[in-house]
């Protein structure tokens, strides 16, 4: 059994490990309240963004069908856009969507895939991309804490650029999507080309005028909406950031807390037999004189 | 009571203004569009510049600065969903480019350099804004 001091400097070291996983969790709870503020203050645009772009997809204005809404007979090449974290010590967040990720990739080798385009959305889903030797076209990190959309217009221009271009045949987002504090869901969707459903059906239709035309129109519409919901996914993936880190962290201090007991209390039985110890050994002694 | 129109203005990032209007101006792409309660459905581009509301019962119009992005008008609904920074093609191009040559640098272990495009563009949100300034300035005297 390990002695008295020893037990004691494991003990002061634990407890210092505590105390940084607690402010970091505090730090965590309120950074968690802030994103998921700005995760609700950019609904309200996503909203009205789906709503125009859902009456833009309907209307037949003109024959123009923009290359965002064509689907291909045959998903050949794929655009993966991978929203992580920048930091670790949020539990088991990045690790689940990088699976959720690894699953997608082998299933579209099995179906015949044969190129993947990756964009990396934060330090760690680059790390693993470039682990898997995949090599990122683009990648945008340190994001801080306010997911800016102007740092993502550039990185996920070069994905949708050759969508548009027909170099891929979809693109599909990975983030974490925010349930609630408890709760982050690892989630894969398709962006491109964009799904009826996702679009939904408008309640009534008006015959807008277009200045300077439909087209230029359309197409500026239909690019915003695919980047509010890129902006959207970062947005809940950072929410979600935050709370899974401030879980994570209340779990280590309390199990720091156990730890620190169990310690304590072979300190005090160490302490308490090398007392008895000593009583015994004088007590002995002085019976054998 | 005067007619009024409901005006929304909305960026990807926050909801910047919602409320009733007698009145809006905004710089359209294809010239200063003035809104009265009613207007046709349009749909359009619109350039960086100030968005002015005269709400009902107040004196003062309001003025919001918009960076640019898509305006929407139903007759008794105006949308204008505003972009967070200057857009516009070239620039796209250069961020992309940007992103292009970081993710190249990331490979090669170089640094990527700032872009003529960005910073043109710069120029120009600071020259919008300092006409919305200019406009404010004049109202107020």
């Amino acid at each position: 059994m390990a002695s008295g001091k020893e037990i004691r400097t494991k003990i002061k070291s634990v407890q210092n490990t505590r105390k940084i996983t607690k402010a970091m969790e505090m730090v965590a709870a309120s950074k968690m309240r802030k994103a998921q503020d700005r995760m609700r203050a950019a609904r309200p645009y996503a909203e009205k963004v789906r709503r125009l772009a859902a009456h833009l997809s309907q209307a037949n204005v003109t024959d123009y069908k923009h290359p965002f809404l064509i689907h291909k007979a045959q998903v050949k090449r794929v655009g993966l856009i991978l929203v992580t974290t920048d930091k670790g010590l949020c539990g088991g967040l990045n690790t689940n969507v990088q699976r959720v990720a690894l699953n997608a990739l082998k299933s579209w080798e099995g179906a015949g895939v044969t190129e993947i385009r990756a964009c990396c959305i934060g330090n760690k889903g680059l790390g693993f991309v470039q682990r898997l030797g995949l090599g990122a076209v683009s990648h945008v990190v340190h994001l801080g804490d306010r997911p800016a959309l102007e740092k993502l217009i550039g990185p996920v221009k070069i994905l949708l650029d050759a969508f548009q271009e027909g170099e891929l045949d979809a693109i599909h987002i990975a983030y974490t999507r925010f349930v609630n504090t408890m709760k982050q869901e690892p989630m894969l969707e398709q962006l491109l080309p964009l799904t009826g459903d996702k679009l939904g059906t408008p309640e009534n239709t008006w015959d807008y005028l277009y200045e300077p035309d439909p087209q230029a129109v359309i197409d500026e519409m239909l690019l915003r909406y695919v980047e509010a919901l890129v902006y959207q996914a970062v947005a809940e993936n950072m929410a979600s950031e935050q709370s899974a880190r401030m879980v994570a962290m209340k779990a280590a201090s309390d199990n720091a807390k156990s730890v620190i007991d169990d310690l304590q209390l072979v300190y005090n039985k160490t302490r308490q037999a090398a007392i008895t110890k000593e009583l015994t050994e004088i007590v002995g002694g002085a019976a054998a004189v | 009571m005067a007619m009024t129109v409901h005006v929304d203005i909305v960026s990807a990032e926050e909801q910047i203004f919602s409320g009733l209007a007698e009145f809006v101006a905004l710089p359209g792409e294809a010239g200063e569009l003035g809104i009265l309660p009613g207007h046709m459905p349009l749909m359009t581009r619109i350039k960086p510049g100030a968005v002015r509301i005269k709400a009902p019962n107040q004196q003062d119009e309001e003025l919001i600065f918009v960076a640019g992005g898509i305006l929407e008008i139903q007759p008794h609904l105006v949308t204008v969903l505003a972009d967070t920074a200057i857009r516009g093609k070239d620039l796209d191009e250069a961020k992309a480019l940007e992103a292009k040559q970081k993710a190249e640098a990331a490979l090669a272990g170089k640094s990527a350099k700032i872009d003529y495009a960005k910073a043109q563009a710069e120029l120009a949100e600071a020259i919008a804004q300092i006409h919305a300034i200019e406009r404010l300035r004049k109202h107020t005297h």
